[in-house]
């Protein structure tokens, strides 16, 4: 051997593949804003689209009159509901199982309802039609609390459906019902409770928010009349999924439409759903003959695309006196909106909210789950989170604190008692989840002991002491926080969104001089996937992560996915990316079998190489390999290096993580500052480690922001208070504080390369360390729970009545 | 958040800008940096006909002091107001306060001129021009006038300024060596306007506070000019009971409305906790 020649470290080196800290390769054109958005799309002769909302929240339409509208010059057409009847395209499927207006059918039911939709030549001429179309309305009165949604005497909201009382999830209970989803055993659950030595409950909201992504939705669509092809680009997080629902709703057959996600500036849930806007561009341009522009703004933005959380959740969880839990259970009042348009799996109209049990060994739980509509904008989609899991998450860890405190015992203590053992996984919990693997403890005392927790709540006494002697005004709060994710929708038997199975795919071509492309089903808004993608295929096949392009969001040329939401894609089509990648090894392996003139048994994988066992000289490297598949006849071989994998995970996979949170609260303004966040992730294996730390800065701060200020709060007519950003709250750098990372790492045992995902952790665990934080700074003076956001005014409210300011 | 359509002229002097002005009649709106007049027109709140873009009047820009008086153009910006060293050392209050108005983008492109004459409550330097008792320079078709920014707010958009008139530029008498000041802002986020604001400023001698102006920002239709706040710190050695009265003069003139900020209770309690805070502060940096 040559002491030049690279060792299979410095071979392995090269690749960037699997732990690498590989650059983000989509960056090189994101910060020089040369990335590719859906309005930087112009085609010839392109108009735009542009809607009339409704101003009432809920209202009857007498009459729309489009004539001043349409007098204004550069005003193509104007659309409403009678126009989109005979299509029979008013109304829309959701991907929830009901229906949605897409333009209103004589009642509005939520402020910002697409009403009448403009077409002109320009966005400025679109603008002031707008404000031309007349609508006369009639106010009817609104329902903003879904607590009095199910009234005997509350207002009808949806006439459209107002006799069918059989839903989409079972019978309903009331016209304003949209389902009840009940698991666990009730009785054995009550029958714990009511047995139990202590029990603590608690109504626990989680306020309505939106996660507000930097770019907002839209689309062009372009009808080609001459070969019948519809293509739509747009914001979509499932470009496959709008694709079968867009030929599904239009009867035009699904290989006459295209569908392509361009670069997409953040989704984090809000762009997975069908919008009025997608369809009304459709229509106008397929009636028009040139493509149709519709951009949302800000303010449309907020107020009329999916929001999320809404779940008002009233627990009882019991325990031995010793601190040993015993029971669970909890009913949730679901605020779904005006339409049942969040994006469940078929089967989870509450998601994968039965996961509130979250890390905790718990012997027996009850869950029930009351889905009404109320006039407020609909959705309900995961913003950062799979399906309903960040507010069982925050449900469960807010119900752990609240127990602590009646037991009297630390609230770290309390879970370390209670987490589900290193030796129990795989854990059938008692809802129903096989969690896959995990080791809880370890992580918890490591997140200990890096922050020393003993010294902090020894800090915390002296501050509390200091502060009844007078000499402070602030007050410290350590919030605990020990979250279990539940991500990688999702095995076929029991996951699919419309009929459709949540597997996913990728497809990979060998160039002939070693180089590749893999396509896969999802579509990166800002996770990395071309980086990341890449990086597994690379460790697969032993090709340089850089010479590998990724590819996704086409459907004329990308395989079959269902898209990227909910932490899937790694655990999906990341594992569909290493199957595919085998299949390629595999057949590497023969044709190497067969230039090396030895049985394939004979050969051993080597980084980037097939070599002869015992005799590594005599080798050939995927690249020499692949040219050979291009330029030789090797019996029994087909020419050419291609796989496709389609990935049906068996099981979903489970992330976790501990964090905690240092603040401290100036009890006079309800200031809050958060001086310390510890953040210790494990998402199994882990691909690149300084994207995990990005996805997790960014999920941290969309915490903050949900925890400490971020809602959408409706008045009692049904008008959204404060629907901008001066508003909701989106924190700049200025309030984020500094976020400190750490890792354990478990490996999912079912996984091909054992990653569980991590996209969504922070902003599940994240949220209920801030708020544990806020409420334990008060717990010694005598508060159980207060709701967020932990605002100024509510901190200070809270401090007021505990008659600590003044 | 499309504006309607206008006309839009760009003159290079006063006498030119108050000519277009009194042209183009009621529909006709002066812009400066464009950060207050520009998200109302997207919004449509704001449907000016003609804008005449002051941006390029020389005389309208520019710091100075002579013979005790400041006088600041009107179209001086935010950012240039915080650069001045002339300013950091005869009235740092200003730079101060500036430095809490948005972000930098914001300070870079809007005036103290757009800021002060807007008549938004939620502007920082009003409250603090009514402390420091400006005089606002305006030119009309029929001349020049001043009027005392504690004259000069009516209710929410409603000033003294009558149709066809330019704020020209903002005279203060320089703050006595040695005065003591702050600007407490509370506020949700950078960008934000104030939960609520006070400017106090203050002379000290002989250990007793000698004189004091405190004016609020944005817990009210206009900026408030918190004279007995003031009064009740004049003559004493600012001791608790004097601050005590001082901050709840202050939040008896506090009536804001409630908004995402909060409460109307919370909000006057924070105008109190920011006279406060600003007493504490100004009191510390008086010589
Ligand atoms: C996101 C955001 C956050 C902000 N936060 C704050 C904040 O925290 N504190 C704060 O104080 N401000 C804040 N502002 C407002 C900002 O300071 C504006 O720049 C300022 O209010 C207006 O100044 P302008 O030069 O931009 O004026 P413009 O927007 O151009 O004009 C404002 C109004 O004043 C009139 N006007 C302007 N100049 C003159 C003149 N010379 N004579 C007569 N009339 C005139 C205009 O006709 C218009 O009616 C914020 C703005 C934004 C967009």
């Amino acid at each position: 051997m040559n002491d030049q020649t690279p060792t299979a470290v410095e071979r392995a080196e090269k690749l960037q593949g699997l732990g690498s800290k590989r650059k983000r390769v989509e960056d090189a054109r994101f910060t020089q804003g040369k990335g590719n958005y859906v309005d930087d799309i112009k085609l010839p002769g392109m108009l735009f689209g542009d809607f009339v909302r409704s101003p009432y929240g809920h209202a009857r339409i007498k009459s729309i009159d489009k004539a001043a509208a349409l007098a204004v010059p550069g005003v193509v057409a104007v659309l409403t509901a009678e126009d989109l009847k005979p299509l029979n395209l008013h109304y829309m499927p959701t991907l929830a199982g009901d229906v949605q207006a897409v333009l209103a059918d004589e009642k509005v039911l939520f402020q910002g309802q697409e009403v009448a939709f403009v077409v002109a030549e320009n966005r400025y001429v679109a603008a002031d039609a707008v404000d031309l179309v007349e609508v006369d309305y009639e106010q009817l009165p609104a329902i903003n609390d879904p607590f009095k949604a199910m009234d005997a005497d509350a207002p009808v909201l949806r006439e459209d459906i107002k006799d069918k009382m059989e839903g989409a999830h079972g019978p309903r209970k009331h016209v304003n019902h949209i389902f009840t989803w009940e698991v666990g055993d009730k009785d054995a659950a009550h029958k714990a409770i009511s047995e139990a030595e202590v029990v603590a409950e608690e109504m626990i909201s989680y306020q309505r928010v939106h996660p507000c992504p930097l770019e907002t939705c839209g689309c062009v669509a372009s009808m080609d009349k001459i070969n019948g092809k519809l293509t739509i680009w747009g914001t979509f997080q499932a470009p496959h999924a709008v694709r079968t629902v867009a030929s599904l709703i239009t009867n035009i057959p699904e290989h006459n439409i295209r569908i392509i996600s361009p670069d997409i500036g953040g989704g984090f849930g809000n762009k997975v759903g069908v919008y009025p806007g997608y369809i009304c561009s459709a229509v106008a341009s397929i009636v028009t003959g040139v493509p149709i522009k519709w951009i949302e703004d800000r303010i449309e933005n907020l107020t009329s695309t999916a929001f999320a959380r809404d779940y008002h959740m009233k627990g009882r969880i019991s325990a031995t006196s010793d601190g040993k839990i015993t029971g669970l259970d909890c009913h949730v009042l679901a605020d779904h909106g005006a339409f049942d348009a969040c994006a469940d799996p078929t089967k989870f109209p509450a998601g994968f909210f039965n996961i509130c049990t979250g890390s905790y060994d718990i012997p027996a739980a009850h869950v029930t789950v009351d889905g009404v509509y109320t006039n407020k904008a609909p959705g309900g989609v995961a913003y950062r989170c799979s399906f309903r899991v960040t507010e069982a998450s925050y449900f469960i860890e807010r119900m752990v604190d609240v127990l602590a405190r009646k037991l009297d015992m630390d609230p770290a203590d309390l879970r370390l008692k209670n987490f589900i053992k290193k030796e129990q996984f795989p854990y059938t919990s008692v809802l129903g989840w096989e969690y896959d693997s995990g080791d809880y403890e370890t992580a918890l005392d490591k997140a200990m002991k890096t922050v020393d927790y003993t010294g902090l709540r020894a800090e915390q006494k002296a501050n509390r002491e200091a502060f009844d002697r007078g000499e402070t005004r602030k007050l410290m709060g350590i919030g605990v926080a020990f979250f279990t994710e539940i991500v990688g929708a999702g095995p076929v038997k029991n996951c699919d969104i419309l009929g459709l199975g949540m597997f996913d795919s990728c497809e990979i071509r060998i160039h002939p001089t070693g180089s590749a492309i893999a396509r896969l089903g999802t579509i990166s808004q800002g996770q990395g996937h071309a980086t990341t993608f890449a990086q597994i295929l690379a460790s697969e096949i032993g090709i340089p992560a850089d010479m590998i392009t990724i590819e996704e969001g086409d459907t004329d040329t990308a395989p079959y996915g269902l898209g990227t939401y909910g932490s899937r894609s790694t655990p999906v089509a990341g594992a569909a990316t290493a199957m595919a990648g085998r299949k390629i090894r595999a057949k590497a392996q023969m044709i190497a079998a067969y230039l090396l003139e030895v049985h394939e048994d004979d050969l051993e994988w080597d980084v980037d190489r097939f070599q002869v066992k015992g005799n590594p000289e005599s080798h050939k490297t995927m690249a020499e390999l692949a040219f050979a598949s291009y330029n030789q006849a090797i019996p029994g071989l087909e020419p050419g290096l291609e796989a496709v994998s389609y990935y049906d995970p068996p099981n979903m996979t489970y992330p976790f993580g501990a964090y905690l949170c240092v603040l401290d609260i100036d009890v006079d303004t309800g200031v809050t500052d958060v001086r310390r966040f510890y953040a210790l992730d494990d998402c199994g294996t882990r691909i690149n480690p300084m994207i995990i730390e990005g996805q997790v800065h960014g999920g941290l701060t969309e915490a903050l922001a949900i925890a400490m200020g971020q809602e959408i709060a409706y008045d009692e007519i049904g008008n959204v208070k404060g629907a901008t950003l001066l508003d909701f709250y989106l924190p700049t750098a200025v309030e984020t504080p500094a976020w400190e990372t750490d890792y354990t790492v478990t490996p999912s045992p079912h996984h091909p390369i054992g990653a569980k995902g991590v996209g969504e952790s922070p902003n599940v665990g994240g949220v209920s360390a801030f708020s544990n934080a806020v409420n334990d700074a008060f717990a010694h003076k005598g508060l159980t729970h207060t709701q967020m956001p932990h605002d100024h005014w509510r901190v200070w409210k809270t401090a007021e009545k505990l008659g600590l300011n003044g | 958040m499309i504006p309607g359509a206008f006309d839009y002229h760009r003159p290079s002097t006063v006498a030119e800008a108050v000519t277009l002005l009194a042209d183009a009649g009621e529909d006709g709106r002066v812009l400066a940096g464009g950060h207050s007049l520009i998200p109302m027109m997207k919004l449509r709140m704001a449907t000016p006909e003609t804008l005449i873009d002051l941006r390029h009047i020389d005389e309208l820009r520019g710091i100075d002091e002579n013979g005790g008086t400041i006088t600041i153009g009107a179209m001086t910006t935010q950012a240039e107001m915080i650069a001045s060293g002339l300013l950091a050392d005869v009235c740092p209050i200003l730079r101060e306060t500036a430095l809490q108005i948005a972000d930098p983008q914001i300070r870079n492109l809007g005036t103290i001129g757009g800021n002060v004459a807007n008549g938004d409550p939620g502007n920082d330097l009003p409250a603090l021009m009514q402390a420091l008792d400006a005089a606002y320079v305006i030119a009309g078709k029929s001349g020049s006038r001043e009027v005392a920014a504690r004259d000069f707010y009516e209710a929410a958009y409603f000033t003294a300024l009558q149709d066809g008139e330019v704020l020209t530029a903002i005279r203060i008498a320089t703050p006595p060596a040695g005065h003591g000041w702050a600007y407490e802002k509370q506020k949700r986020k950078i960008g934000d306007y104030a939960t609520a604001a006070a400017a106090v400023l203050l002379t000290m001698s002989g250990g007793k506070c000698a004189s004091a102006s405190i004016a609020l920002t944005n817990v009210g239709d206009t900026p408030l000019f918190a004279e007995a706040a003031g009064a009740a710190l004049a003559g004493t050695d600012l001791g608790a009971d004097a601050v005590n009265a001082a901050v709840a003069a202050a939040e008896a003139i506090a009536e804001p409305a409630e908004d995402g900020r909060g409460p109307v209770d919370f909000r006057i309690k924070v105008a109190g906790q920011m006279v406060r805070r600003g007493i504490a502060r100004a009191a510390s940096r008086a010589s």
